[in-house]
């Protein structure tokens, strides 16, 4: 039986690193996408330049369930040493393209597979001089024969040529030559071959894709950053490279001098350095980086805690520990984040789940740091930073106003009846007024260091003072939970005994998975976790159910542990669902993953 | 423990162009040991502010961590300071002068902050060519852990231990040089006469001015066998030149004969006149300030004053062409492009 259906299937593209499949597989996600149906792709790729094998997993979703599936209907086989095990890896009923230029080994011996060969090499060698150009187009081609097979509308793809190549319309000209050689040969030798459609929808209507990394530099950008210090790392390098292109754009005064400073550095110890240093002297200092880099910053993050200096991190997790998958995701950065460096630390950290958040929370982080004079991380991943997600469009309040929080200005200093001290916790919230380098001629200086201080910023070993500062630390603390954002709760059943509690890329496949499991009448309420520290919501919600299933992406339960440790929460009551190979965790996963742990429970109480 | 010294000032102090007396542009009382080179050059930077009436709200000291990273609290007590972490100063004043470029940024640290933990961030922060003076209070050994040799020590030179160090020593200066740094001096903290004015000619040049001052650890390497003490150092240093820093708008009234004297004008219109020791050291040309450095060091000489000039480098705002305005003024409307604009952007995810 042939897979069919329509918008609803996966469609895995296995190629070769630096081969320019890229941009043909994400022509065809964004056709899809412009067809109004939910898509979302993934690109699955190596820590490598040019060679190793490369895939890009498109699922196609009318209901818009767009967390990752798990397997794949249809592959498109263009790497010879992968083709084996994509073969071997298709669904039965599915679909399986290939270049016709190398035969199939004999032991390619599915019947429950429908084969498309289509001699990719031999039509761009003949249709296409350039050698190189003759390479590249072959993507393209495939992408012509896909359209037809899928019964897609020609001109979308045409279209997004023309559009892509609007200001060199030359080099359009050969893709839509290669669209209509792909589409032909299908039409020609596949007609009605393929089951499986994708049909112009209304799903999305004001919709975008785009990339959670491109939002979060937008964030920046929108919130008022002006210094970047930054170290490449892979999955964060785009953040600040988008965070160039947009301020190089939007950031130029009238003789088109920048309003920004980036500095790629030496490493990430001055990464962060760099941002500190600007948000002390009061700009909006920020740095992108992934695990490794967080953990060469620990030291600074421990300064800026204690010294009290606001500055805003972006962590683009990636798959740890060690030098781990470099290019693969994970959420396993929980911990490391939350008590980064030695002594007594936390630090406030925000879990964007989608483009649209990653902007948002990024543009609040600055607000929030200055608020709170303390780091604010943003913990985003390499699915959420490097994949295209759709989203609702990006929104600005123009009406919006940054909030510096407490910075005293020389009119404020000199209206001042009492000597002011830098750590002097005047309003009880256990924020203090500072001051910037320059403000008053004579008023308002002090000595930032992260040696111990007393609430003048003068030195001291005086243990009474330094123990006074670090509890006046602790109720900033406190007042940080009202600051950061609230949980995402939706309870459709009071009477359940069930909980589950996510964040960030796990939400889409928690979701789907807990869909899936209330069709077979399991209801288990949602917290989708949005900040830490956690806030009573985050405690009361807990409380109310038994048993809570913590869905995430890393090996430890880290979500897990820092709920149990902040909250104050009985061990046995949160049962993780972890899901940590390196790809994005499927519904599949975690739906049977609680319906396995629900079985045992069920079969334990009926043995008792 | 820090504490302020005695608020009592004689009202006949003099005073200088911003009618500042001295005492405004002094610290904290310094905790360091007695005799301590370190304290020397706060003086010498208090002289070196006070006489060139910088407004102290306008200069922002920084520094690492060590012995010399505390000297900020004891000097210009009316700037803002940082005293950050070991070794990474040069990522905190980067940061700083990037939010705002009309500060004038003294950096002090130390042999070990500069020459061991912080020896990445320094060479990058000379690469930069950040404008700062970064002064290194250098003494060849770790006094706050009690007397270890640093990178500076010079091999067979022995502390209070009494172990001749076996490593090869760094010489920053040039290191800076050979990096491209456009100001470099080296003083010693036992001559005020010549270190006033290498710190005020630090303070003129626009660019990364380096300021390695050898600072005898009274404590714990001020020995016979040390080449950083004071008896060492005061035998053994011969400076390039003598010079004249005519700071700007001042008249300049002397004339030098041709020759043996040379003139380089400053970035902020300061005039330093170099009256050369040695004719054959051309301090602005960066080979034959290295070549200068080396034949001292076989000759077992300390080569001090102005080892290499070069007033025609781009700082680090000439190379990221940002905005001549502070950008920690910058508000809203310079910063945030707008719901319109974003909204045209769109556009381009659909």
């Amino acid at each position: 039986m042939k897979l069919q259906g329509v918008n609803d299937f996966v469609i895995r593209f296995a190629n070769v690193n630096g081969s320019g499949s890229a941009s043909a597989n994400a022509l065809f996600a964004k056709s899809v996408f412009r067809l109004g149906v939910p898509v979302s792709p993934k690109n699955i790729f190596p820590s490598n330049i040019q060679g190793l094998p490369t895939w890009y997993e498109v699922r196609i979703n009318e209901k818009g369930n767009l967390g990752r599936r798990g397997g794949y209907d249809v592959v498109v086989a263009m790497n010879g040493q992968t083709l084996k095990k994509d073969y071997e890896g298709l669904a039965p009923g599915g679909y399986f393209m290939y270049d016709s230029a190398r035969q199939l080994p004999a032991d390619f011996a599915r019947d429950d597979i429908t084969l498309i060969d289509i001699p990719l090499t031999q039509i761009c060698n003949r249709e296409f001089e350039d050698p190189k150009l003759s390479q590249l187009l072959k993507n393209i081609v495939y992408v012509g024969a896909l359209t037809h097979l899928f019964d897609m509308e020609f001109s979308v793809l045409t279209d997004s040529i023309l559009s892509q190549y609007k200001k060199k319309p030359k080099l359009g000209e050969p893709n839509i030559k290669a669209l209509e050689l792909g589409f032909e040969y299908a039409a020609t030798h596949f007609q009605d071959t393929c089951k499986l459609k994708v049909k112009r929808s209304n799903q999305l209507t004001r919709h975008i894709l785009m990339d959670g990394n491109t939002a979060t530099a937008l964030g920046a950008v929108y919130g008022g950053a002006t210094v970047a210090g930054w170290y490449p790392i892979t999955p964060s390098t785009s953040v600040i490279e988008a965070f160039d292109r947009f301020t190089g754009q939007y950031r130029r005064d009238e003789s088109g001098k920048k309003r920004v400073a980036i500095l790629q550095a030496e490493d990430e110890l001055t990464a962060l350095g760099i941002a500190l240093g600007a948000s002390w002297n009061g700009a909006r200092g920020f740095t992108a980086t992934s695990g490794p880099g967080i953990s060469l910053m620990n030291e600074f993050l421990g300064l800026a805690y204690f010294a009290e200096i606001p500055v805003v991190l972006i962590d683009v997790q990636r798959t740890g520990p060690s030098t781990g998958m470099p290019t693969r995701t994970q959420q396993s950065d929980i911990l490391l984040c939350a008590y980064a460096s030695h002594g007594d630390t936390k630090h406030v950290l925000l879990f964007p789940c989608d483009p649209r958040e990653c902007f948002e929370m990024t543009a609040d982080a600055f607000d929030l740091a200055e608020r709170l004079q303390t780091p604010v991380i943003i913990m985003s991943d390499l699915d959420l930073g490097m994949n295209d997600h759709i989203c609702l469009p990006l929104e600005w309040d123009d009406t919006r106003t940054y909030d510096r929080g407490k910075v005293l200005d020389g009119n404020q200093l000199e209206s001042l009846t009492e000597k002011w001290g830098r750590y002097l916790d005047k309003d009880g919230d256990g924020i203090c007024y500072r001051t910037i380098p320059g403000t008053h001629p004579r008023l308002g200086s002090y000595f930032t260091r992260g040696s111990s201080h007393d609430e003048y910023a003068a030195y001291t070993e005086d243990n009474d003072t330094y123990q006074r500062i670090m509890l006046r630390l602790d109720k900033k603390w406190q007042t940080a939970k009202s600051l950061v954002p609230k949980p995402d709760i939706q309870v459709s059943d009071t009477g359940t005994g069930y909980g589950a509690v996510f964040f960030g890329t796990s939400a889409q496949a928690s979701h789907e998975a807990l869909e899936t499991l209330e069709s077979k009448g399991i209801m288990i309420n949602t917290m989708r976790l949005r900040g830490f520290p956690f806030q009573d919501e985050v405690r009361e919600f807990i409380d109310r159910h038994k048993t809570l299933f913590v869905i995430e992406q890393n090996r430890d339960g880290q979500m897990r542990t820092l709920l149990i440790n902040e909250c104050r929460i009985r061990p046995d009551k949160l049962v993780s669902i972890t899901h940590f190979d390196g790809l994005p965790i499927t519904a599949g996963h975690i739906s049977d993953s609680i319906q396995q742990i629900l079985n045992a429970q069920t079969q334990q109480g009926g043995a008792q | 423990m820090s504490s302020p010294r005695p608020g009592f000032r004689h009202p006949d102090l003099p005073k200088n162009d911003l009618g500042y007396t001295r005492r405004d542009y002094e610290g904290a009382a310094s905790t360091l040991c007695a005799g301590c080179g370190h304290d020397s050059i706060s003086n010498a930077i208090i002289n070196a502010c006070y006489e060139l009436s910088l407004e102290p709200s306008g200069i922002a000291k920084m520094s690492g961590i060590g012995c010399s990273s505390k000297t900020p609290a004891y000097f210009l007590g009316k700037s803002h300071g940082f005293n950050s972490v070991h070794g990474r100063m040069p990522s905190i004043a980067t940061g700083a002068n990037m939010a705002n470029r009309d500060l004038t940024y003294i950096g002090v640290s130390g042999d070990g902050d500069t020459a061991s933990i912080g020896m990445g961030q320094f060479v990058h922060i000379v690469r930069r060519n950040l404008n700062m003076v970064y002064i290194v209070m250098n003494n060849g050994c770790y006094g706050l852990t009690k007397g270890q040799d640093s990178a500076t020590a010079d091999r067979g030179s022995a502390g209070k231990k009494g172990r001749p160090n076996p490593f090869e020593s760094i010489d920053l200066c040039e290191l800076a040089i050979a990096l491209g740094a456009g100001f470099v001096a080296r003083g010693f903290s036992g001559d005020k006469e010549q270190l006033v004015p290498l710190l005020k000619a630090a303070i003129g040049h626009r660019g990364f001015a380096l300021v390695d001052v050898i600072s005898p650890c009274v404590t714990f390497n001020n020995t016979a066998a040390s080449t950083k003490s004071y008896q060492w150092v005061r035998d053994h240093m011969e400076a390039t030149s003598f010079f004249d820093f005519i700071p700007p708008r001042k008249e300049i009234t002397t004339q030098y004969g041709k020759g043996t004297t040379q003139s380089v004008t400053l970035h902020d219109g300061g005039v330093i006149h170099l009256h050369k020791c040695d004719e054959s050291i051309d301090v602005t040309r960066r080979r034959c300030a290295i070549d200068a450095l080396e034949q001292h060091l076989e000759k077992g000489r300390l080569l001090t004053g102005i080892l290499h000039i070069n007033e025609s480098l781009n700082d680090t705002h000439d190379i990221l062409e940002t905005t001549e305005t502070r950008l920690n003024t910058l508000t809203e409307k310079d910063l945030c492009p707008g719901n319109q604009v974003l909204q045209d952007m769109m556009e381009n995810y659909r």
